[in-house]
């Protein structure tokens, strides 16, 4: 498969009131079309700051991050975000939501807007478009967010912690959804998350970071024998225990 | 779950919330009647002195001899006043509140200033307004102007300011601009902001405008209360006040009922 994401020997360094920290040292990796990374490691490790990297929002002090072989220097039109609320204006229908993207970068043409609805029409919640989301469960609400960073038809997106404010159950449902959608859609992705269950059971790869500054000490392929795979599925699987084993102890995680 | 039969102890606690809404009810009532009634009787049997209080049957007369009393220019002349004085304020105040979200380095160089003007009582201004405006109706704007807008300068921006941040970044990962964050979020999310600054600015409008009346007018609800008192016609005074009263409570109502009917058009939250 094509390599469309590729980062290599990346080291990120912010400026701090206290002085300069460097978030991430000699970080390199890659991403295939369609496929799924999840990135775990320590509370505070600099998981957000690789995204925001990856994303062009934060510059790298070395290295380099090419998106399609071009290097990312700004934000990029070519990438789209999923935060951790699904941030649905609550003043605007849930069709004009799954839109605002769209209407921010300047791409509503008719064609973008039936590739929209056709996205709402897919994952049911067409017959909601006009609703608002006050009106909507949690699980819906997500999947109008993720409908509307889909509708831009971003070649990566990112997802930052996007299912920790859900309650346990409906996140269990949500990154079910969400995976079925994302690889329906041949989405690449690329997940930061702290839920090591999560990890394994929605990525292709699961890259475990260190502490600050975050180097990886491991990437784990996640292979599971399943025919129609999902996360659910996963989860019952015998070899799910033995990943998250692996990279509990890679994490080396201690009460202090 | 919902029944469509109410239960005994539905009807129970129904009927005591129902009793008590009426017992509040009668008791504004009663309060208020018992008030004019210990006054205009008081006034009567002469333990109350009605040259200095006034009577409510005295009162009434002044509101009956309106064309005399030329009420409604003076009713006329401090609405006019308020209202151009409350549009002026918020149109002005939220153009600079813009201004300040805007540019945050200008937002932290007035801040200072900003607080200082907001605890100056802006009535100590009036004569050095009525040199800059002169003596009239101008004035007495500004001043209105004076005390509505630094108000509405802080409360807007302090409503900009407290715009969920998730909503902005989520914004901003489609690379929106300040423009596009300021139309598509601060804005829609501080509706209900504009809407409490209005409620507060329109009693501060009048203020100004009632003070402007006191230092330099020749017509208004304020001239009438400063005249009323200065040849001791108390009746002329209380009507005055019970006018401006009753003016406070329907500009106010007015926004309240314009707040319903926006919020229900443009918000569901």
């Amino acid at each position: 498969m094509n390599k469309i994401l590729e980062v290599s020997h990346i080291k990120v360094c912010y400026q701090a009131v206290n002085g300069e920290v460097e978030a991430i040292r000699d970080v390199s990796f890659s991403v295939s079309e369609g496929e799924f990374i999840s990135i775990v490691g320590p509370s505070g490790c600099g998981k957000s700051t690789l995204l925001s990297a990856v994303a062009g929002v934060t510059p790298v002090s070395e290295g380099k991050i090419l998106l399609s072989g071009r290097e990312v220097s700004e934000v990029s039109d070519d990438i789209a975000y999923m935060l951790q609320k699904d941030n649905l204006l609550p003043w605007r229908s849930i069709r004009k939501n799954v839109l605002l993207g769209l209407e921010i970068r300047g791409m509503i043409t008719e064609e973008n807007l039936s590739y929209a609805d056709n996205l709402l029409k897919a994952y049911g919640l067409w017959e909601f478009r006009d609703k608002y989301p006050s009106q909507l469960s949690g699980g819906m609400r997500q999947r109008a967010a993720l409908i509307r960073t889909l509708a831009v038809r971003p070649k990566v997106l990112l997802l930052d912690e996007a299912f920790s404010a859900l309650d346990y159950q409906t996140r269990l449902a949500v990154t079910d959804d969400v995976y079925k959608i994302l690889k329906k859609e041949k989405q690449t992705a690329l997940i930061v998350t702290h839920d090591i269950p999560e990890s394994i059971s929605m990525s292709d790869r699961v890259i475990v970071l260190s502490k600050r500054p975050a180097v990886i000490r491991n990437i784990y392929t996640t292979e599971f024998d399943i025919p129609d795979r999902s996360p659910l599925l996963c989860r019952d699987h015998a070899a799910f225990g033995e990943y998250f084993n692996q990279i509990w102890k890679e994490l080396d995680v201690h009460v202090s | 779950m919902y029944h469509n039969e109410i239960s005994k102890e539905r009807k129970i606690y129904l009927k005591k919330e129902r009793r008590n809404k009426i017992a509040v009810t009668l008791c504004r009532v009663f309060f208020i009647v018992a008030f004019i009634a210990v006054w205009e009787i008081g006034g009567h049997l002469g333990f109350i002195d009605t040259f200095v209080l006034s009577q409510p049957s005295r009162i009434l007369g002044v509101f009956a001899d309106f064309k005399e009393n030329q009420l409604l220019l003076h009713i006329g002349t401090t609405l006019f006043e308020t209202a151009v004085g409350f549009l002026l304020g918020v149109v002005i105040g939220c153009f600079l509140a813009v201004l300040l979200w805007w540019s945050p380095f200008l937002s932290k160089v007035s801040e200072p200033y900003l607080v200082i003007l907001n605890s100056l009582p802006k009535i100590a201004l009036g004569p050095v307004i009525i040199i800059w405006a002169g003596a009239g109706t101008r004035a007495i704007i500004f001043m209105a102007l004076a005390i509505s807008m630094i108000v509405t300068v802080l409360e807007m921006l302090n409503g900009f300011n407290n715009t969920d941040k998730e909503l902005i970044r989520m914004l901003e990962t489609f690379k929106a601009n300040r423009l596009q964050i300021f139309t598509k979020i601060v804005l829609p999310y501080n509706i209900e902001t504009l809407f409490n600054s209005l409620k507060i600015n329109i009693g501060l409008s009048l203020v100004g405008v009632i003070a402007g009346e006191f230092l330099v007018s020749k017509a208004g609800l304020g001239y009438l209360i400063v005249y009323g008192g200065q040849v001791f016609k108390m009746d002329l005074v209380m009507a005055s006040v019970l006018i401006l009263a009753a003016a406070a409570a329907i500009l106010y109502e007015v926004i309240v009922i314009t707040q319903k009917l926006a919020l229900k058009y443009i918000n569901h939250r």
